[in-house]
């Protein structure tokens, strides 16, 4: 739920994109405060994945501006966005399958210690997996065992291994693309769960998702985006299914929604 | 086992030596094989080989055996090192030439020291490897295309440094001792007693440390066995090569480059990285690895690689010429390779492989020659085994898809 007294942790004003002859974002704002879920749905080619992008910064903007805990900031590549503590998991979650969890979760970033110091250092895969089940346990993610290889893991294991390897790092903020697509009941589940933890540790948390009944089940507040702009920000819990699938269409509020559209 | 939380589905082995037996076999029936097929394809030459020639399995045999693999197990440590990337490179046969070459000629026309002669040499690969690399990542050139045009261009190279001559022979004792000389029996054990002092103790530390730290470690069946193995492996060995004529100094660089990369590539940041680009690039790059600084640097270490085993094929024939490193040496280094088990596909294997691949294709290629085998049954017999290895590792990857972990 948006909490206008407090600063919001990450907030975006005025973001405007262009390609070519597209209008992709038109001054949109956003913003997430700390212990905050916000669900960003949208058709497709609504701009959802251009603002995710923008704020990973794969994507300069045009115009606006980015505000990180009230300071402006510039964000020039993904690299400015990992040191402010932003993550992001996107869809296709970026795991070496033959790598183990243990090197997923700390690869390009290696424990290593000294072997002739200065010159040769080796692996600390003691340090490395202590960590890694810590870090597993407090987010409660279930995997039989850190040195199995990402290819034997479930859907849902592999998009949990994803998200703890971009909070391990001490982010404050987490985009999640499209988290529970293409996976079953238990494992849409254990991702939601994991969502709700990340939450409780004080994070904010972005979810785009097409799938509203998930939206409604863990987000508290709901930014729909229609053509590029914010068509609607909804307190998740007073809000009906009708009145976003209508903001998402762009129908008239209290009009049934066209079949199908959602 | 390090279960987070007791997952009850998770498959443990049984405690003893029959759950251990339980767990090696649902591994490999499940496409895991690892060197498995390996050692057991050569216990079966071994035995075909022992039966119609018992010359094959006496110490004089065995140490010629070893230094004819010196120089193809080396070029195919960088191989595997390639491979791991899953790229290809064409161009070590012809660089493995190419640097014997321009050692040759450097010492025995323009009088160069022979070791400077031969660090040379090998700076020289380094050069190769490091243009090629280059080249493969600046320009997004698929490495297949760059080093076929490698194989090509340094042949040309190689004809041109040798000159009008075409041969060029070897007497300088710096050179040839590298693949001439053997260890004396008590130098040979010492370094033997030295490596399996090294290994116990490095297990030891390992498992000290997982379980000060509340980590899981192995069955201590499976502990004993790989101490029994290793170390019983390396004292027979040694034993064995005793009984001719000695350790060859060549069999200690071509164990000493297997060592040394395999614990590079299994135990440092560098060594995942390459596992990483390998499985998956466009992660890697993500996390933050330098791909193509990795992709640079294997592609340099194997030219390296190559001309470290072309001087020691020029010190074994005591000459370069003009067919040095041309014909078969650059399947066979990579057919070694994929023969050990690493995969062409990518991410999976290890630097033992070219250790074991090269045992093999030596072993048939040494036991043909015992039988007097004519060449055209040799090429046939050597393309069937690639064949029936690069099948193996096709099924086995399937296999492992179908077990989930592909």
């Amino acid at each position: 739920m948006a909490r206008p007294d407090r600063t919001p942790l990450l907030e975006l004003r005025g973001i405007r994109k262009r390609f070519g002859a597209v209008q992709a974002l038109y001054d949109v704002d956003f913003e997430v405060y700390a212990g905050e879920v916000v669900g960003l749905v949208g058709d497709n080619g609504a701009g959802k994945s251009s603002l995710i992008k923008a704020v990973a910064g794969i994507y300069a903007t045009d115009s606006g501006e980015v505000h990180f805990e009230g300071r402006q900031v510039t964000i020039g590549g993904p690299n400015d966005t990992a040191r402010l503590g932003i993550s992001t998991v996107y869809q296709d979650l970026a795991l070496c399958d033959n790598l183990d969890v243990v090197a997923n979760l700390f690869l390009g970033r290696e424990v290593v210690r000294p072997v002739i110091p200065g010159l040769v250092a080796a692996l600390d895969e003691v340090t490395m997996e202590q960590r890694a089940i810590q870090v597993l346990r407090d987010l409660s993610v279930q995997i039989p065992s850190v040195r199995t290889p990402i290819a034997s893991l479930s859907g849902g294991q592999r998009q949990s291994v994803a998200v703890a390897r971009s909070v391990m790092w001490n982010s404050k903020v987490v985009l999640l693309d499209e988290p529970t697509a293409a996976l079953g009941v238990a494992q849409t589940r254990q991702v939601l769960d994991l969502i709700k933890r990340l939450r409780a540790q004080g994070l904010g948390v972005v979810v785009i998702s097409h799938n509203l009944a998930d939206v409604f089940e863990v987000c508290d507040r709901i930014v729909v985006l229609r053509l590029g702009r914010r068509a609607g920000n909804f307190d998740a819990r007073a809000a009906s299914r009708e009145q976003i699938v209508a903001a998402i269409t762009g129908a008239e509020f209290g009009t049934p929604a066209p079949a199908g559209a959602a | 086992m390090s279960a987070i939380a007791g997952d009850p589905r998770l498959i443990a082995d049984r405690p003893g030596l029959a759950g251990t037996l339980e767990g090696v076999w649902r591994r490999v029936s499940q496409g895991e094989i690892g060197s498995l097929p390996v050692v057991a394809a050569l216990i079966l030459i071994a035995i075909v080989f022992q039966s119609l020639n018992p010359n094959f399995l006496t110490p004089r045999n065995l140490t010629n055996l070893v230094l004819q693999i010196a120089a193809m197990g080396t070029i195919s440590v960088g191989v595997v090192l390639v491979l791991l990337l899953g790229e290809i490179d064409l161009s070590v046969g012809a660089v493995s030439g190419l640097c014997a070459a321009v050692m040759a000629v450097l010492n025995v026309k323009a009088g160069l020291p022979g070791a400077l002669a031969v660090g040379v040499g090998v700076l020289a690969g380094a050069g190769i490897g490091f243009l090629q690399g280059v080249w493969i990542t600046r320009f997004r050139v698929p490495s297949f295309v760059v080093t076929l045009a490698g194989l090509l261009g340094w042949q040309g190279l190689l004809l041109w440094v040798l000159g009008d001559t075409g041969t060029v022979n070897l007497t300088d004792p710096a050179i040839t001792n590298l693949a001439g000389i053997f260890l004396g029996p008590r130098l040979g054990w010492f370094v033997g007693l030295a490596a399996v002092a090294v290994f116990l103790a490095s297990l030891s530390r390992a498992r000290r440390r997982r379980v000060a730290a509340g980590l899981g470690v192995g069955t201590t069946g499976a502990l004993v066995a790989r101490i029994v193995l290793v170390g019983g492996g390396i004292l027979l060995a040694i034993a064995v090569l005793d009984a001719g004529r000695g350790v060859p100094l060549a069999m200690l660089i071509l164990l000493g480059f297997v060592v040394a990369f395999d614990w590079v590539t299994t135990r440092t940041g560098w060594g995942r990285h390459v596992f990483a680009v390998g499985g998956n690039a466009e992660a890697a790059r993500r996390a933050g690895v330098a791909v193509d600084r990795v992709r640079v640097l294997v592609f340099t270490l194997s030219a390296t690689l190559a001309a470290c085993g072309g001087i020691l094929a020029a010190s074994r024939l005591l000459a370069v010429n003009q067919s040095s490193g041309s014909g078969d040496v650059v399947l066979n280094a990579i057919a070694a390779a994929v023969i050990g088990g690493t995969s062409l596909f990518g991410g999976r294997g290890t630097i033992w492989s070219a250790l074991l691949g090269a045992l093999v294709i030596g072993s048939i290629s040494n036991g043909m020659d015992l039988l007097a085998l004519a060449s055209s049954v040799k090429f046939m017999i050597t393309g069937g085994v690639l064949l029936a290895a690069v099948t193996i590792d096709a099924v086995s990857r399937r296999g492992r898809q179908a077990a989930g972990r592909a």
